[in-house]
């Protein structure tokens, strides 16, 4: 029983090429314009190896074009208003359905893809994205009134999925008022071009968006140019670094969609024959090109010999071929520069002693094709099992226990997605809140949808695209252009010092560190003597060092009772806080009068303010929650807002109480531990808050405080691997250090920029901004069905 | 068109008794094999969904595949107004299946293409067997109180032995759906073993009715405790409740065959039933069971579509294939 060819027909896209004589220029302002440089390149196709068409290579003055049409577009794209906008990207839904086919066969024969993914999963999943974010264009100002676009926004797109990858950026990037400069993958331009086609039918207005085709270089200039207000990447962790230290310091947002190595964990009770079925999309979807890729099955020891048998007796009937070939499983890889990745890969594999397994049969010879493969006996320390293959590539680990399993999974710098498969409720929600990654499906795996938010943690990257949480890539806060250039409530030169003179002498006080619940003498065994404005030494405070960071980030992971209260816990404890602080309210107004100069008055305004915004938090402590998403298929998709971890917060020089009230308390009250340094000039309203903290039933190890260089101490924690994020309030160039130096181990950043808050000010010192910067969303895919 | 002979040829159209295939005889009852198991619906029906996606055939080999699946028919009647002449119109066409001119056009007439078995009453069993005359097409009998098979158990074995007796070589049981939905799992393997035992050589064909089965779990148990017990068919439904064969349930079902060879041996055959009705549908259905089982499931002593509409359908896709034309069903005997 054969199955034979089953040929889909190329002859529209052919018919396309030809249209455009088989070569393409860029897209820009609306018309196609030949390369400044008069340069083109060959796009193949990987499964015959075959010319498919020349495509231009964008040079900076090619993408200066671009940008520069795409911010002369902006204002009339702002005024149109989301009605307007809602109808254009409804329009844009419409034609891709409409050429659906045109697109899938395009899509197979320049990626490689079977036609069969191109024809059932990307195009229907780019029509749904513009279908869903036409929605969201028409909801912008009802549903997120305090926002607005970010402007002009460059995007760079991998060739795994590339109108998919189009649409997850393009769609809510317009859909939000923005202006866009899409710049596809080299070896994947062709779908973007012929977009950019419906873009000029449907009379998209001239620069809404462009389309710039060319290599590296291209993204390069795209990231550095300095009209583009935001740039948004899918594609390597390597680039991504690039990115993030290209655009440090210069106001530029980003997000950034990376690699992975994400873990697919089956338990002992699974149903193994669709464990097997998950496996196939998870590794052998899209040649296993797939960033998201469950490419590391972690298997309970007890049911793993059983699960190999399956899968190699699965893999054995896998059909590979060309893209075009409706009955195959598995087509070409994209480029032969991946090929040689992955050959080399499995090569290391094998060289390191883990054991291979691959079909009886062979792969066609007339394109870049890899079979599919499994590798067994392979440890954590293997090289496979930690580096991104991406490529038809299964590495196989057995566990213990739950806790092994966790710990196996989260054991890697990535965090992108993980799969769970149990039949047992109890299990997967005990899991998926401990696997370190932005997507968890449990009992299934690679299913995606525009009303659900994906990205990484960790290395993975950060920001979200698709659901709500991911409209906010493409906004900010309006109330940010309100923000004064100078600080605002800073110490009062003039002010004399309020202690005052006795006859007797006061104890010798001395503030040392805060951490892991004690306090504890500095590391260097320094201190310095803190001057108020008018120049009187009031009193002296230690200085920390890098052994004083390491000490309180330590403490800080240890401290894992926070994390794991409840909302409702954590509110009491933040109420408590407000409550210890309430007592103490003239002497903690007396210290900001001591060390700023400013009135009395004014300091009990300031605590006053402190005590609101705690309170403030302590009420969001349990109502700031996730969404059950919509998905379009029979499952619970759970969006659940998650602490990040352990965050440095570099507080305001200005208010001292406020400032550190401000930036520490959203964050905790999400469940992060923080390590924080205070106020240089000013510190002692953090150091006297270490007895509220310890008179309030804050667990050891939640908050840790280290005074001293406030510069020095930012950098010492933001390069500390250990560090999951940090938020710095301070000057321009310490903002651009924080964000060069995140770039190691992709810390979430939130600086100011140089730019200053009104803390006293609600709409600027508080909000739903702050809760969102101090958690990262996972989304839970949890089918279900008796 | 000649191409189509060769593909039929190795798909084994011709052949009425194909490689011999040990008889399962069923095993001691055996808890173990079916209490771990667990079935996750969602993810059975995701892999059911890609079954005809992933999988095609065109041209020759279409015509081809859907030859083999007119071999693979129990071409059907079962309905309370049933007669000896429709009876007998059914037995003809189960004898010569597919028109002549098209048949020749293919270059087929020389491989005697039939459908896998007639499948009747047991009050039309006689009269099927004179109507098939020597043709040695196989005669199946539903028995056991189809389809709800909610009399005594005594009534059922004779039911069978009448039907035996009177020519059936093949019997499609029903199961006591109370003991499925009470989990009462050696009772319903003496009553499985039981019916086996009456059918003799006769082979029989195990109807779960998964349409009143309320999980894939409890469907998944069921097919273990009815090939423990003998069966040498296992069969989705009669045809008669609400809803009938699916995709899905069939997965479920094929993989506990799958189960159940690695730890017998014992290589137990799959009947879908009710509501196949297209050439599309039943090339999904090859499809599974060459993925899932392999090709050596694609034999009508382990796979056979219970069909009574099927057929049509078939014969209007291969006038297609020879003509190019869409074809319609006047154009085709009926049964």
């Amino acid at each position: 029983m054969e199955y034979g060819p089953a040929p889909e027909s190329d002859s529209v896209a052919i018919e396309f090429l030809e249209k455009h004589k088989r070569s393409f220029n860029l897209f820009i302002n609306g018309k196609w314009k030949k390369p400044a440089s008069g340069k083109y390149f060959d796009s193949l196709s990987p499964g015959n190896k075959k010319k498919l068409a020349k495509i231009s290579e964008a040079n900076a003055k090619d993408v200066d074009d671009a940008v520069a049409a795409a911010k002369k577009a902006l204002p009339k794209w702002i005024e149109i208003g989301p009605h307007a906008r809602a109808k254009y990207l409804y329009a844009l839904a419409r034609q891709v359905q409409k050429h659906a086919r045109l697109f899938a066969v395009l899509e197979a024969m320049d990626n490689g893809k079977p036609i069969r993914e191109t024809r059932d999963i990307d195009i229907p999943l780019v029509a749904r994205h513009f279908y869903h974010h036409a929605g969201w264009a028409q909801l912008r100002d009802k549903e997120m009134p305090a926002y607005k676009e970010v402007g002009v926004v460059g995007q760079i797109i991998p060739w795994n999925f590339p109108l998919l990858m189009l649409s997850w950026k393009i769609a809510p990037a317009i859909a939000m008022g923005n202006t866009v400069i899409l710049k596809p993958a080299e070896f994947t331009s062709l779908t973007a071009l012929l977009f950019a086609e419906i873009c000029q039918k449907i009379g998209l207005p001239d620069g809404v968006i462009n389309v710039v085709t060319g290599h590296g270089t291209t993204g390069a200039a795209l990231v550095n140019h300095k009209d583009v207000n935001k740039i948004a990447f899918t594609g390597s962790t390597e680039v991504g670094k690039i990115i993030r230290r290209a655009t440090a310091g210069t106001g530029k947002k980003i997000s950034l969609e990376l690699g992975g190595k994400s873990p697919f964990i089956v338990f002992e009770d699974a149903d193994l024959d669709s464990v097997v079925e998950g496996i196939v999309d998870a590794i052998w979807f899209n040649q296993g090109q797939v960033c998201c890729a469950g490419s590391r099955l972690l298997v309970q020891e007890s049911v793993a010999d059983k699960l190999y048998k399956k899968i190699r007796a699965r893999m054995e009937k896998l059909r590979i071929g060309n893209s075009l070939d409706k009955c195959i499983d598995i087509g070409a890889v994209v480029a032969p520069v991946q090929l040689k990745v992955i050959e080399d890969l499995v090569q290391q594999g094998v060289d390191e002693g883990s054991t291979l397994w691959q079909p009886s049969w062979k792969c066609p010879t007339d394109g870049y094709y890899y079979p599919p493969t499994m590798f067994t006996d392979v440890s954590p320390s293997s090289t496979i099992a930690q580096v991104e293959i991406f490529g038809p590539v299964l590495v196989a680990m057995s566990f213990r226990t739950h806790k092994e399993a966790v710990k196996l999974a989260n054991n890697t710098r990535y965090g992108l997605a993980s799969s769970i498969w149990t039949e047992n409720i109890n299990l997967a929600l005990d899991i998926a809140p401990q696997i370190k990654a932005g997507t968890v499906w449990v009992n299934c795996t690679n299913v995606f949808d525009a009303a659900a938010g994906f990205g990484g943690y960790r290395e993975s990257g950060f920001g979200r695209e698709g659901g709500k949480e991911g409209l906010y890539e493409y906004l900010k806060p309006r109330v940010d252009e309100q923000f004064s250039s100078s600080p605002i409530g800073a110490a009062v030169k003039k002010g004399k010092a309020v202690a005052k003179k006795s006859n007797t002498p006061t104890i010798d006080r001395t503030t040392k560190m805060y951490y892991g619940g004690k306090q504890a003498r500095p590391d260097g065994g320094y201190s310095e003597v803190v001057k108020n404005p008018a120049g009187e030494s009031i009193g002296e405070v230690s200085i920390g060092n890098r052994k004083d960071i390491r000490n309180a980030v330590e403490a800080a992971h240890k401290g894992n009772k926070w994390g794991s209260m409840t909302g409702h816990s954590r509110a009491q404890v933040l109420f408590y806080l407000a409550e210890n602080l309430m007592i103490r309210r003239d002497e903690f107004a007396g210290r900001i009068s001591q060390m700023t100069g400013r009135s009395k008055a004014d300091a009990l305004k300031e605590v006053d303010t402190s005590i609101d915004r705690i309170y403030t938090y302590a009420a969001h402590a349990d109502k700031y929650d996730g969404h059950v998403h919509h998905t379009p298929m029979r499952a619970v998709t759970l969006a659940m807002p998650e602490s990040i971890g352990v965050i440095a917060v570099a507080c305001p020089d200005e208010y001292p109480l406020l400032g550190f009230i401000s930036t520490v308390i959203p964050l905790i009250t999400m469940g992060n531990n923080v390590v924080v340094i205070p106020s240089e000039s000013a510190p002692f309203s953090a150091t006297d808050f270490y007895q509220i903290l310890d008179t309030s039933d804050v667990p050891a190890g939640t908050v840790n405080i280290i005074t001293g260089n406030k510069e020095e101490l930012t950098q010492v924690l933001t390069k500390h691997d250990d560090v999951d994020g940090i938020w710095y309030f301070g000057t321009k160039a310490g903002s651009k250090d924080v964000e060069f130096l995140s770039a190691d181990n992709l810390k979430r950043t939130w600086v100011n920029y140089g730019k200053y808050r009104n803390w006293m000010n609600d709409e600027e010192g508080e909000g739903a901004d702050f809760l969102r910067h101090a958690t990262q969303i996972k989304n839970i895919w949890v089918p279900y069905g008796a | 068109m000649a191409k189509v002979k060769s593909k039929a040829k190795s798909n084994g159209v011709h052949k009425k008794v194909a490689t011999h295939i040990k008889r399962n005889d069923g095993i001691p009852f055996d808890a173990n094999l079916f209490e771990g198991i667990n079935i996750n619906r969602s993810a059975v029906e995701r892999r059911a969904a890609t079954i005809g996606k992933r999988r095609s055939v065109k041209k020759q080999w279409q015509a081809a595949w859907l030859l083999k699946a007119i071999t693979l028919i129990d071409l059907t009647t079962l309905a309370g107004d049933d007669t000896p002449s429709n009876v007998n119109r059914l037995c003809a066409k189960a004898k010569a299946p597919v028109r002549q001119d098209l048949l020749e056009a293919m270059g087929v007439q020389g491989l005697n293409i039939t459908t896998g078995a007639v499948c009747v009453y047991h009050n039309h069993i006689a009269n099927a067997k004179a109507a098939l005359g020597d043709s040695k097409l196989p005669i199946a009998a539903v028995s056991t109180g189809f389809p709800a098979g909610n009399i005594p158990l005594k009534e059922k074995l004779k039911q069978i032995e009448l039907s035996v007796a009177a020519g059936a070589t093949e019997i499609d049981i029903v199961v006591s759906r109370e003991l499925v939905l009470r989990s009462k799992w050696k009772e319903l393997y003496n009553e499985v073993a039981a019916c086996r035992k009456a059918c003799g050589d006769a082979h029989m064909k195990t109807i779960l009715a998964t349409g009143e089965i309320p999980t894939y779990t409890k469907v998944a148990k069921a097919s273990i405790v009815s090939m423990m017990a003998g069966s040498d068919f296992i069969k989705t439904s009669t045809g008669k409740e609400p809803v009938n064969a699916t995709i899905p349930v069939s997965l479920v079902m094929i993989r506990t065959i799958r189960e159940y060879e690695e730890h017998t041996g014992y290589k137990v055959g799959f009947k879908p039933a009710g509501g196949i009705r297209t050439a599309k549908d039943a090339l999904s259905w090859l499809f599974l069971i060459k993925e899932e089982l392999g090709d050596e499931w694609l034999d009508p002593q382990l796979f056979r579509f219970g069909a009574s509409s099927l057929l049509g359908d078939i014969e209007r896709q291969l006038e297609h294939y020879v003509t190019g034309r869409y074809s319609a069903s006047y154009r085709h005997p009926m049964a």
